[in-house]
């Protein structure tokens, strides 16, 4: 079988805000064998807030990202719920509206490309399920998570709208589950795991976002999470950096770790401390790495 | 070529079979774990579980009847219509808005198992079993002036056309029959009292994109009021999940932001700065620039995040230093992009 090989969108808040997302994320395709390009044309996706100061804008440049994944002929994947969603609605819509496609190829045109629509957009989590098989990352763990147990937070963007997405149940989805179970770590059962953090409206409506994010944490924490996992950063750091002031809020101390999908990865496949970055997660996580090496 | 009845039936019998799988081809037996709560008499709500074989054709609307005929006559629930159009019977099965007679129950048996936990679409607001009160739906949605606001004289002359294009921008959006589905499944709701929510945007795009009407510009003011207006959807899409007619709230919603673009409503404020503010770095750098989104932003107000950009410097996540020295990552061919900008972008704040 040759290598897989992926066209990586990396989004903005891997190459700013959490860099442990992006070093975790290549550490673990090296990890598993698999080749990553970058895209280095990509431009940001408008994080689902450009579409609603001008929804044609957002378009045309999630066209023009998915049309250098289409150069390379290469499956796009993202790591960012957020950006999965912001592409996929643009895939979709070019893909079965041919007069929107015409206006936004119009354009493109201008800059000496066209969008063709032969390429897929898929988040990493769904990539690993699809493509390479929950078995085979089983079979390379080294550090067995067993003795955490793990929250998993889905985040919204993948896995609503499930006309979309159509790996998880919306209402009871289990990927993240299984990825942890083949890390051998604990899923927590709990019922804020396919909600709302509350990030998009954390600046116009501080107390719904607190209220969204703090409850949720709050519910892993009832159910004795040790950590929670989330395979999009923006919950990642909604739920991660927000902690005082959503416990403020709600009149509870809140203190749990919250870990990016790739970093959990890249602690049981025994990535080295500096890929996994734990020291960039603002809730003190580094006590994962010591355990470990314990 | 000719058919016999008995050929056709043959027919539509193997059509039936490839449709449904074969475990789900004969009657299941379910077990419905049911919502029961009397709010004249009962402290607390508790719930009661009935079992029932369900065949492959039998809807959440059937077994609802049969609790109340088989096992409970003091089971309550509303339904009028059964036909997907009086949105009376909108339920939660699971957690996931129903519309109780256009939903099948094996259907459901698949997505969840044997158990079906049946509740109201909200419990705070539960009366008696699955009936709610909707007295908040119904406000807000009045709030909208959910109908077409024109001077069409008593005796008129002639008719107001409609074009076909202008007729397809709302035509889904009056397929709404107000279940409720949306509404009680938006998570906004639940924390905050004021915001409108889906259903009432939905009504509000339908009315103010038609084109007798002259209420316009009202309600979008009414739908940009920070609080209570579409800047507070989190965009989460329950709403896009949970409505039964498929129409997809979250779309309209994204539609009456733009037109507070389009037609000059949009005031600046911290969300309408937000939206707008992305096509400012994107131009710069390709990217982001998520430290200067925030102050742009909120403007003076950046100091309420001091505390957590502090964190996160201390953290090595940002680096207070770099908006000024501008070590932003930039986007290869920065320049198509600044060019696709300069051609697609329609809206001015």
């Amino acid at each position: 079988m040759s290598k897989l090989t992926y066209a990586l969108y990396t989004g903005c808040t891997a190459k700013e805000s959490t860099p442990e997302l992006l070093s975790s994320t290549l550490a673990v395709a090296k990890k598993l064998d698999i080749e990553i390009v970058m895209l280095d044309e990509a431009s940001c996706c408008g994080a689902s807030h450009l579409q609603d100061f001008d929804e044609m804008l957002s378009y045309v440049l999630n066209a023009r990202n998915i049309c250098y994944a289409e150069k390379r002929g290469l499956k796009m994947i993202t790591i960012c719920n957020t950006c999965q969603l912001n592409l996929m609605t643009t895939k979709h819509k070019l893909d079965t509206d041919p007069k929107v496609k015409a206006e936004v190829n119009k354009r493109l045109a201008d800059v000496g490309l066209e969008y063709k629509g032969t390429v897929d957009v898929e988040h990493f989590l769904y990539a690993l399920i699809d493509d390479y098989g929950l078995d085979k990352v089983r079979e390379k763990v080294k550090v067995p998570l067993s003795n955490f147990n793990i929250a998993p937070f889905y985040g919204c963007h993948n896995i609503r709208p499930s006309e979309l997405h159509q790996h998880d149940n919306p209402y009871a989805p289990t990927s993240l589950d299984d990825l942890i179970a083949a890390l051998e770590g604990n899923s927590v059962d709990y019922e804020s795991k396919n909600k709302c953090c509350g990030f998009h409206v954390d600046l116009q409506a501080p107390k719904t976002s607190n209220a969204l994010s703090g409850g949720a944490l709050i519910d892993a924490i009832d159910n004795d999470a040790d950590m929670m996992v989330t395979p999009c950063p923006l919950c990642q750091l909604n739920l991660d950096l927000k902690q005082d002031s959503a416990g403020k809020q709600l009149g509870r101390d809140i203190e749990l770790p919250v870990l990016h999908l790739p970093q959990l990865m890249a602690l049981a496949l025994g990535c080295t401390p500096e890929e996994i970055g734990l020291k960039y997660n603002v809730t003190d996580a580094t006590k994962f790495q010591l355990s470990i090496e314990s | 070529m000719k058919h016999t009845l008995e050929e056709v039936k043959e027919e539509v019998f193997k059509l039936n079979k490839e449709e449904h799988s074969p475990d789900f081809e004969h009657p299941i037996k379910v077990k419905l774990k049911t919502f029961r709560f009397n709010a004249e008499t009962d402290y607390l709500p508790h719930y009661k579980t009935y079992e029932m074989t369900v065949t492959k054709d039998e809807l959440m609307l059937d077994l609802l009847n049969r609790i109340k005929w088989e096992h409970d006559g003091s089971f309550s629930y509303r339904r009028s219509c059964r036909h997907g159009i009086c949105g009376a019977c909108g339920i939660k099965v699971n957690g996931k808005a129903t519309l109780a007679c256009k939903q099948n129950a094996q259907e459901l048996v698949k997505l969840f198992g044997d158990e079906l936990v049946i509740e109201p679409q909200s419990q705070k607001r539960a009366i008696k079993d699955m009936i709610i009160d909707k007295g908040d739906f119904w406000q807000k949605h009045a709030d909208v002036k959910p109908y077409v606001d024109a001077d069409i004289p008593e005796h008129p002359t002639e008719e107001t056309r409609i074009s076909p294009e202008r007729n397809e921008l709302f035509l889904d959006s009056d397929y709404c029959i107000q279940c409720g589905g949306c509404h009680y499944a938006c998570p906004v709701l639940e924390v905050n009292e004021d915001y409108l929510g889906p259903a009432a945007f939905v009504a509000a795009y339908r009315f103010s994109i038609d084109p007798r009407d002259k209420s316009s510009q009202e309600r979008l003011e009414t739908t940009a009021e920070l609080g209570s207006g579409v800047w507070d959807c989190v965009k989460c899409n329950e709403c896009v999940e949970a409505c039964p007619k498929d129409l997809d709230p979250f779309e309209k919603i994204t539609k009456l932001h733009n037109m507070q673009f389009e037609q000059g409503v949009a005031k600046r404020n911290v969300a309408t700065k937000h939206a707008e503010g992305f096509t400012r770095s994107i131009k710069k750098y390709g990217f982001l620039d998520e430290q200067d989104i925030v102050m742009y932003s909120e403007g003076l107000g950046v100091v309420k995040h001091m505390s957590e950009a502090l964190k996160m410097i201390k953290k090595g996540k940002v680096h207070p230093f770099d908006v000024m020295k501008k070590k932003m990552p930039r986007s290869k061919n920065l320049d198509e992009i600044r060019k696709l900008i300069k051609t697609s972008q329609t809206n001015k704040l």
